[in-house]
């Protein structure tokens, strides 16, 4: 198969990017969009040429360090996958794919189609956990969950963290992120005493960090590659009302 | 006789943890808060450290060379974590956990350090439950559990197949919270690339800043390493690309000995290699053997019809069919211990009976387990990992059996530890999966984050504080110490030759080399006579690597190539390791399979000569390491042959 | 404990934004179903009773108030959710394609707000404002009924209501689940019979408000 690639390049944070021309040949439609990218990083570093640098880790949809914004969409047009995920065969023969990075203002970009996501890491801290240190915990069983909740929460923490939601949403907002987490624990009897100051301080943070707001446009969920689901803002929003009004 | 003190309390086997902690050093709170400790990985070692370690008073610095803490590689385990918690009711218990894990480590872990995690791993879950980790429950609300290879019980935990995803989460959440109070000072995007001792003792890293390319030097009172193993040495791997032995070895070549480097974990289970693009393997739990039935035809001809294109599955009758595991080890049938299960595929396909292309894959089967219990159930029981595989190959498991053959995916070898889990370096200590301490000479399945959190939730919180309550008064050392800058110029001057170098060959060239020859040499089965070559073959890579690598770009930006290159740079050092210590193991056990000790295809063991952990000093690049041997002794358990049919 | 401003949260301009909207929402029933009596046609007879009634009610009135200050509030954070959405992505993609992953209208409830708010200028001119001021000039109420009879003999005064009602229609396609979503009532269990709902909402009241037009200048009512 043979693409002409149209990839973001810029230098560093300051530099000003802009898109280059790429044409790759031979790359077999079992390879991965990854693989597809070392192929061609591979070219250019045997001709001299500064590679393109892009995050990628695990390379099994896990670790949601990949994160590249193809042919327009948010991981590429494969669904429910991540861009490690998705494999050239996804593509036709000759086309022509735009390769850029996640965009949103909190996610700044490091060089080329690396950003800096680690405003997810600040809205964690502010929140996304169960206050309970190490050797405080009672016995596991002495806590029966409801199965169904126990699901429920169990969809909701399938997340990766990627910010495809955030790259995917007109809005640049990330509530779907910040929800999968205050959703888990909200389902949970363990995240029950810390719930409504979880939800206030979560989303003052992500509100700091210059997401923009949900308008419901539910592009998030459709391309977030771990199926999260919008029930999860809703449930957000919910909490994050009654701990407005009740907090003190 | 031992050379090495490996500090093992004194008492009977079941109560030397109890014994140590009740007589353990403390340190009091007020000068916890003086003391600062540095936590390399933040896998769930790591993270468990870090955050176990703060909650404590210490002031924690950890370091990760991903985007974020969370990213680290533990997140990737899909199948589950055991714990001795008997909720089945059907026989399990600390002693057996322990004993399923000697065994499993084909005798060749100590007996203690087993002990310890077997104990713990009743509070791990209990821990995980309480930060929120959404195990799989039962109808009635309670944990649910699932049986795992090298069991007869059923005591393993698990979130779907997103386990390690689940348990990492809460450790990341607890050590965010953390990080959110000011007790942890988290660097992402670093990578440490030296240790620096001041008197013999751990006093801090220096560590490269990703991002700008600066190295950065940071002070510690003690350094713990989670780094994660060092799969990646043979290129491909069901490890993270970015997993590497770097700060390890680094640690390594500063004093601290490198223990059985040749106990490699070769997994079962996973999606078969198809091209030479490729870039990683992609492991299939081993969960999925509870269900699935691994097989090849009986006959050759049948095989060569599969691979060709002629015959698929199902046009093979059942009875010309070869379940080799059950045929072998009717006891543990498809859920053999994994050393045993991959050399068996292994055979099978050297025998011709392999079903895929290039000959090296199996079938693992899922269609009586539908027939049982329906479509539904079995696939609400593997969660992702039915969409996942079937994304890779483009083929439905529900309808045609999976394709499967092992690759490399743990490593049970590493820094040498004793039982405080501290290195040959005072102050120097190393977790999870980085160290050797646990699975002998072959893990067990759902083990793996077992370790990891047993030793950062529930050890090192406890033995760290027996060393630095002796550090108590010794001042934050300022990073302009001469051990400091020393530190820095050997990385700077050692990242100056490498980028200086502009050769012809690129840096994954002299992986990809590297990782044929110790797959060739020292994967699944070793000889004298091939590792002795393989040892020539890895001397020379180096050199060339050295002489003639090709690193685009330059040291003061982001560089992933550069970060690549001094990976490598260290993976073949290590690799000639590996190979020194496997032609020094003249026996087969667990992981590490000498073709020349073998009992009909089963590895013979030689507990006379090699009941030892083989932890070796480092001298000189070009030099031979030094061997130290520490003698493992079993009063508790009988050396026996393992056996599992 | 922390304060939140819920006001000036994101989720609270959400919240904001989904309460005006079901107030709004509300309004549009009312309004439709005394508009509606038009069709008594009785020469605009039931339709004048209600009509005088809302022009003449004090509670009405201040209800009158209640509404401007919701549409304002519903305009105003409209606004300051475009400009900061806007802003949070200061560089745009090169090349997007989001009607893969979302619907048009969801993604252009500024630009529908912003017709249905020019709309709005030039229907309040037409029948509220006129009323209104004769109703302080002289104390008397205008005959709505023979304003619209006179208004809607316009073909273009037609065509431009029916084109608002196609942007009222699209708003409110979004815009009646969304506020649902917004304000947490969001269930699986009900979400398709809201999700049913508010497509029969944004179809039957648009489709009733351009009826009326239509039906004058057809001469359909007398």
């Amino acid at each position: 198969m043979k693409f002409n690639l149209k990839v973001w390049r810029q230098k560093n944070a300051k530099a000003q990017g802009k898109l280059v021309d790429y044409t790759i040949d031979n790359i077999n439609a079992d390879m991965s969009f990854l693989e597809m990218v070392d192929v061609l990083n591979d070219n250019l570093t045997r001709k001299g040429e500064d590679p393109i640098a892009f995050d990628h880790d695990c390379r099994e949809g896990i670790c949601g360090m990949c994160s590249m914004y193809i042919s327009g969409r948010a991981h590429g047009p494969h669904h429910a996958a991540t861009t490690c995920q998705l494999y050239m065969r996804s593509f036709k023969d000759g086309e022509t794919i735009y390769v850029e990075p996640f965009r949103a203002g909190a996610f700044p970009i490091i060089k080329d189609l690396v950003t800096d996501r680690s405003a997810f890491d600040r809205i964690i801290a502010k929140g996304g956990f169960v206050s309970v240190n190490t050797g405080q915990a009672q016995d596991a069983n002495n806590l029966p969950v409801d199965k169904a909740d126990a699901e429920k929460a169990m969809d909701a923490a399938a997340c990766i963290g990627c910010g495809a939601c955030v790259a995917a949403c007109p809005n640049s907002a990330a509530m779907l992120f910040v929800s999968a987490k205050i959703s888990q624990l909200a389902l949970l009897p363990q995240g029950a005493p810390e719930k409504n100051n979880r939800a206030i301080n979560m989303v003052n943070q992500m509100d700091e960090e210059g997401f923009g707001n949900c308008t419901n446009i539910g592009a998030c969920e459709a391309e977030c590659p771990k199926e999260i689901k919008l029930t999860n803002i809703a449930r957000m929003n919910r909490e994050y009302l009654v701990a407005s009004l009740i907090n003190e | 006789m031992s050379e090495l003190n490996s500090k093992i309390p004194e008492g009977p086997l079941a109560e030397k943890w109890d014994n140590y902690k009740e007589h353990a050093k403390l340190v009091n709170p007020a000068n916890k808060r003086k003391l600062e400790v540095i936590v390399v990985g933040t896998g769930l070692a790591g993270a468990a450290a870090a955050a176990s370690l703060a909650e404590l008073g210490y002031q924690v610095k950890a370091f990760c060379f991903q985007d974020s803490p969370r990213r680290a590689h533990s997140i990737a385990a899909q199948g589950g974590i055991n714990a001795a918690k008997n909720y089945k009711n059907d026989g399990d218990s600390v002693f057996r956990l322990f004993y399923d894990t000697i065994k499993g480590g084909d005798f060749r872990a100590r007996e203690a350090n087993v002990y310890r995690l077997a104990t713990e791993s009743r509070n791990i879950i209990d821990q995980c439950v309480a930060q929120g980790v959404p195990f799989a429950r039962e109808y009635g609300g309670l944990l649910d559990n699932r049986s795992f290879g090298g069991s007869q019980v059923s005591r393993t935990f698990y979130a779907r197949g997103q386990t390690g995803q689940q348990l990492l989460l809460g450790a990341y959440g607890a050590l965010e919270r953390q990080i959110g109070l000011g007790n942890v000072k988290m660097y992402s995007r670093h990578e440490m690339v030296e240790v620096v001792t001041i008197e013999g003792k751990a006093r801090g890293i220096i560590a490269r800043n990703l991002i700008t390319g600066q190295l950065e030097r940071y002070f510690g009172h003690a350094v713990i390493l989670a780094s994660g193993g060092y799969g990646n040495v043979f290129f491909l791997s069901t490890n993270a690309m970015g997993s590497n032995v770097t700060a390890a070895w680094k640690a390594h070549k500063k004093g601290a000995y490198f223990a059985n480097p040749c106990y490699t974990q070769i997994h079962p289970t996973c999606i078969p290699v198809t091209g030479d693009y490729q870039s990683k393997l992609t492991l299939m739990s081993e969960s999925l053997r509870n269900d699935g039935r691994v097989w090849v035809p009986k006959t050759k001809e049948d095989a060569k019809a599969i691979r060709e294109g002629k015959k698929t599955a199902v046009d093979i009758k059942e009875e010309d069919r070869d379940y080799y595991l059950e045929r072998k080890y009717p006891s543990f049938g498809n859920l053999c211990p994994r050393d045993i299960a991959s050399r068996a595929a292994k055979e099978a396909c050297d025998d011709g009976r392999g079903i895929v292309p290039s000959g090296l894959g199996v079938f693992l089967d899922f269609a009586d387990a539908i027939k049982r219990l329906g479509v539904d159930v079995v696939k609400a029981r593997y969660g992702e990992l039915f969409p996942m595989y079937q994304n890779i190959t483009n083929e439905d498991p529900l309808k045609t059996p999976m394709k499967i053959y092992p690759a490399v995916h743990y490593t049970m070898g590493g820094l040498w530890v004793d039982y405080e889990l501290m290195t040959s370096v005072q102050g120097l200590y190393c977790l999870g999966e980085a160290n050797f301490s646990d699975h002998g000479a072959n893990r067990l399945g759902a083990s793996a984050l077992m370790q990891g959190l047993a030793d950062g939730y529930f050890v090192i919180p406890y033995t760290i504080g027996n060393y630095l309550s002796s550090e108590i008064f010794v001042k934050s050392i300022p990073t302009d110490h001469p051990a400091f800058v020393e530190a820095e110029k050997e990385a700077k001057e050692r990242a100056e030759k490498l980028i200086g170098t502009k050769g012809k060959k690129t840096v994954d060239d002299f992986h990809k080399e590297l990782g044929k020859i110790m797959w060739e040499y020292c994967g699944m089965a070793r000889t004298a006579e091939g590792l002795t070559h393989a040892r020539k073959l890895i001397q020379n890579l180096r050199k060339e690597f050295w002489s003639n690598v090709n690193i685009p770009g330059s040291l003061d930006e982001f560089n992933p190539e550069f970060d690549k290159a001094g990976r490598v740079a260290d993976f073949i050092e290590l690799g000639e390791l590996m190979v020194i210590d496997a032609l020094n193991r003249n026996e087969s056990c667990g992981g590490h399979f000498r073709t020349e000790y073998q009992d009909a295809g089963e590895a013979k063991r030689d507990d006379e000569k090699y009941a030892y952990v083989a932890a070796w000093e480092h001298k000189a690049v070009d030099a031979d390491p030094v061997l130290h041997k520490e003698e493992l002794v079993y009063e508790n358990i009988k050396l026996q042959v393992r056996s599992y049919k | 404990m922390q304060n939140s401003v819920l006001i000036k949260s994101s989720i609270g301009k959400k919240l904001i934004m989904g309460l005006t909207g079901l107030f709004l929402i509300f309004f549009l029933v009312v309004h439709a179903s005394i508009n509606g009596c038009i069709w008594f046609n009785d020469g605009g007879e039931t339709f004048l009773f209600y009509a005088h009634f809302m022009g003449t009610n004090f509670l009405v009135h201040i209800a009158e108030v209640g509404l401007f200050a919701g549409l304002i509030l519903h305009i105003v954070d409209g606004l300051l959710l475009w400009k900061q959405n806007r802003d949070a992505r200061p560089g745009k993609y090169a090349y997007s394609n989001p009607s893969a992953n979302s619907k048009w209208y969801s993604r252009s409830m500024g630009i529908l707000g912003t017709l249905i708010l020019f709309f709005l200028i030039v229907h309040l001119r037409n029948f509220w404002g006129p009323n209104r001021l004769n109703q302080i000039s002289t104390g008397e109420e205008l005959n709505l009924f023979q304003l619209m009879q006179e208004d809607f003999s316009n073909v273009w005064m037609v065509i431009f209501y029916v084109a608002a009602c196609f942007s009222l229609f699209w708003h409110l396609l979004h815009g009646f689940k969304s506020a649902f979503q917004s304000l947490g009532l969001n269930n699986v269990k009900y979400n398709k019979a809201i999700e049913i709902a508010g497509t029969a909402f944004a179809i039957i009241v648009p489709l009733v408000f351009a009826l009326m037009p239509i039906s004058f200048y057809f001469g359909w009512v007398k």
